[in-house]
């Protein structure tokens, strides 16, 4: 993303840090297990945030390919495509669960 | 009814013998303990393991959802979930679900309810290691496990 020196200042103070989490073949493609981001703090959804972190690179794009296929939750709670991730300390993603 | 819950995420073996008679010890009125433990298997040979991949922070908190959820429908004195993670082998025992209640009715019922909806809810995944040495695929969740914890929504 290219971004002006004057208006990233401006965005910038509209950011906020946020932790993610990924599992199995999620976090196998990102290559990463957890990572800190700055995402924008408000009017975030999980599906908006899934559809940032998938321009990231091509792991990303990979495990964000089928969004049908990714499952996320919000403080260590299941949550839908469409909640807001305002406020929230860790958001996952992960595959449909596959344990018992 | 105020229910005697246990939910455990763990490395270690269970003790299935243990964990049944602690459904029911030491309470007088339990006339009825429905146990269900899955297994590892090695679908005809073709796999070595399973790894046990979870979300430490939110695998415990799930299942006590869960458990929560099924002590609202039936009346249970105890109710018991033990899932492991980590690398099992085929016959190792992958989850411990225990219920205890008055009559089997209520036993039956929450039992099959607790491993149908963890098989939908609980942050856990299974990695297959193949018997030809090689790391294989994720396990693909089912369609029939959906249906399996659906047909729970539409009972009163």
């Amino acid at each position: 993303m290219i971004i002006s020196a004057p208006v990233f200042v401006t965005w910038s103070k509209l950011m906020t840090e946020i932790k993610i989490v990924y599992f199995a073949w999620v976090r196998e493609r990102v290559g990463v297990a957890e990572e800190i981001i700055d995402v924008p703090q408000n009017d975030l959804t999980v599906e908006a945030l899934a559809e940032l972190l998938s321009q990231r690179d091509e792991g990303y794009a990979l495990a964000f390919e089928n969004p049908k296929l990714v499952r996320a939750a919000i403080d260590r709670v299941h949550a839908k495509p469409s909640d807001m991730i305002a406020g929230a300390r860790e958001i996952a993603f992960f595959p449909p669960m596959t344990g018992g | 009814m105020t229910t005697r819950i246990t939910v455990r995420i763990q490395a270690d073996a269970f003790d299935v013998a243990d964990e049944t008679d602690a459904l029911n010890s030491p309470n007088e009125d339990v006339g009825a303990v429905s146990t269900f433990i899955g297994y590892c298997r090695s679908e005809g040979g073709r796999l070595n393991a399973l790894e046990l991949e979870h979300y430490p922070g939110m695998a415990e908190d799930e299942i006590k959802r869960v458990v929560d959820e099924a002590c609202t429908r039936w009346p249970l004195s105890s109710a018991s979930v033990i899932h492991r993670y980590g690398v099992m082998k085929p016959g190792d025992g992958i989850v411990f679900v225990g219920t205890a209640s008055t009559h089997r009715a209520e036993a039956f019922a929450a039992c099959e309810f607790l491993m149908d909806y963890l098989k939908t809810r609980a942050p856990f995944w299974k990695k297959e290691y193949r018997a030809d040495g090689n790391i294989g695929d994720w396990v693909e969740a089912k369609s029939d496990d959906d249906a399996a914890a659906a047909r729970w929504t539409s009972k009163t």
